[in-house]
């Protein structure tokens, strides 16, 4: 019997059209991607269906995470000297006696969460022992020793200082941490005269046929 | 003479001994590495890659004022109070707090079941408006005044069949951040305009603890 011979194909498949469209993933992704801003401690924002963008720039943020601990940033990309500013301010306002160089390395502190005490302490460390610092969050749950309305107060008058842009209020809090945290942090602001804030969240979608969806619909027929 | 020599027509000269032809390259190149490299660098950017970027929501929250000219007074059949307890637990009542002999009307629910009682109430008030057409004419000056571009008819009727419609809301000690945004979201979903953040009354917060069995410190 004659045997059937199985012509032998080749195991090489042509991998062009793949590596086209790997790289196009690649490039749409390279182009999209915006990086994540640095985060001293994860939060989770809870979701919204208000889908106001961000600002990056003339911002104060307030972080709350998730066991309450109060963290104060402020954003400004476009000037780091305003965050040097900031310090100088809370320096004079609540004489700590930092030194030139501890203000400096401010510059280079994304979120402080310590007590006004251990301020100068912990601006004084180095990068990696600044990561290994325990830092309790500002205390703000008792309206006496609230430190965050002198961090906002110096924030404004560095504000003033540069510019004279009005800074926005961000405040981002973690969904699991508790609201009387919240509202020491609001009663901060409104001691500093400061009535309208930002709440970061998370975008959500608008649920079908809310009344908002109704009112969207009806706004774009004005149109 | 096994084989056959390509382009050796045309006069060409045969090489002679010893004379090696140049060995024809593939053009195939193996591009296994590159693939690689290209598929690493799409699982970077798409873990460092951030989709849903953060959105923000805007809230205003009033001067704390003890003159009693400057405070605005909801109208009672208007009045929705709602409270954030431990949990998802939402209690609420409509106008005063009611809780004596003459009846109660303090409410438990869940936080998932609120946008009814909301837009119950929200029904409620709408059902007993007339078209009032000083009160348009006078939020579209008001709006031309402000130089507010983005709002036109729909907002000024909406904004006067509303009138009399506010929410408190009053986030207890136990609320979380997530439920008090959620309930403030609440707010844009349905479409109430008016609504306020206010500090809970020691006869509330008594109220939500023997609810929620609580032990009451007196």
């Amino acid at each position: 019997m004659p045997s059937v011979k199985i012509p032998r194909k080749s195991t090489a498949t042509d991998m062009t059209p793949f590596v086209d469209v790997a790289f196009l993933i690649l490039s749409f992704f390279m182009l999209a991607t915006k990086f994540k801003p640095p985060e001293k401690v994860p939060i989770d924002p809870p979701g919204s269906v208000n889908s106001d963008q961000l600002p990056e720039n003339d911002a104060v943020m307030i972080s709350i995470d998730s066991a309450g601990r109060v963290f104060y940033s402020v954003l400004s990309q476009k000037d780091p000297e305003l965050k040097k500013e900031v310090v100088k301010q809370l320096n004079t306002l609540r004489t700590l006696n930092l030194t030139d160089q501890q203000m400096n390395s401010f510059m280079n502190v994304f979120a402080v969460g310590v007590p006004l005490a251990n301020l100068g302490q912990y601006l004084s460390a180095s990068k990696d022992e600044q990561e290994k610092f325990v830092e309790p969050g500002i205390p703000v749950l008792d309206s006496a020793t609230n430190e965050l309305v002198w961090w906002i107060n110096a924030s404004q008058k560095a504000f003033s200082e540069r510019g004279g842009v009005k800074a926005q209020i961000l405040i981002k809090g973690d969904g699991r941490s508790k609201y009387p945290v919240f509202e020491g942090v609001v009663s901060a602001l409104k001691r500093n005269e400061e009535f309208k804030y930002q709440l970061v969240t998370s975008l959500e979608g608008v649920p079908n046929g809310s009344e908002l969806e109704k009112f969207n619909a009806k706004k774009a027929k004005e149109k | 003479m096994a084989s056959i020599e390509e382009g050796g027509g045309g006069g060409g000269h045969k090489p002679g001994p010893g004379v090696k032809k140049a060995k024809k390259l593939s053009t195939r190149i193996d591009m296994t590495p590159m693939v690689d490299l290209g598929f690493l660098l799409i699982t970077f950017f798409i873990f460092t890659t951030t989709m849903t970027s953060p959105t923000t929501l805007k809230l205003n929250v009033p001067k704390e004022t003890n003159k009693e000219e400057e405070q605005n007074k909801a109208k009672e059949s208007g009045a929705l109070t709602i409270m954030l307890g431990k949990g998802n637990n939402v209690y609420y009542y409509e106008g005063q707090l009611k809780v004596d002999a003459s009846g109660n009307n303090f409410k438990a629910t869940k936080m998932g079941e609120i946008r009814k009682i909301i837009l119950d109430k929200k029904a409620d008030v709408l059902s007993r408006y007339t078209r009032n057409q000083k009160c348009i004419d006078d939020k579209l000056a008001e709006y031309r005044k402000k130089n507010i571009k983005d709002k036109g008819l729909t907002d000024a009727e909406e904004s006067c069949a509303q009138e009399d419609l506010v929410v408190v809301i009053k986030p207890t000690e136990e609320a979380t951040y997530k439920n008090t945004v959620d309930i403030l979201d609440e707010m844009s979903i349905c479409r109430v305009l008016k609504y306020a953040m206010v500090k809970i009354t020691p006869q509330e917060n008594e109220l939500i603890k023997i609810t929620e069995g609580q032990p009451v410190s007196k």
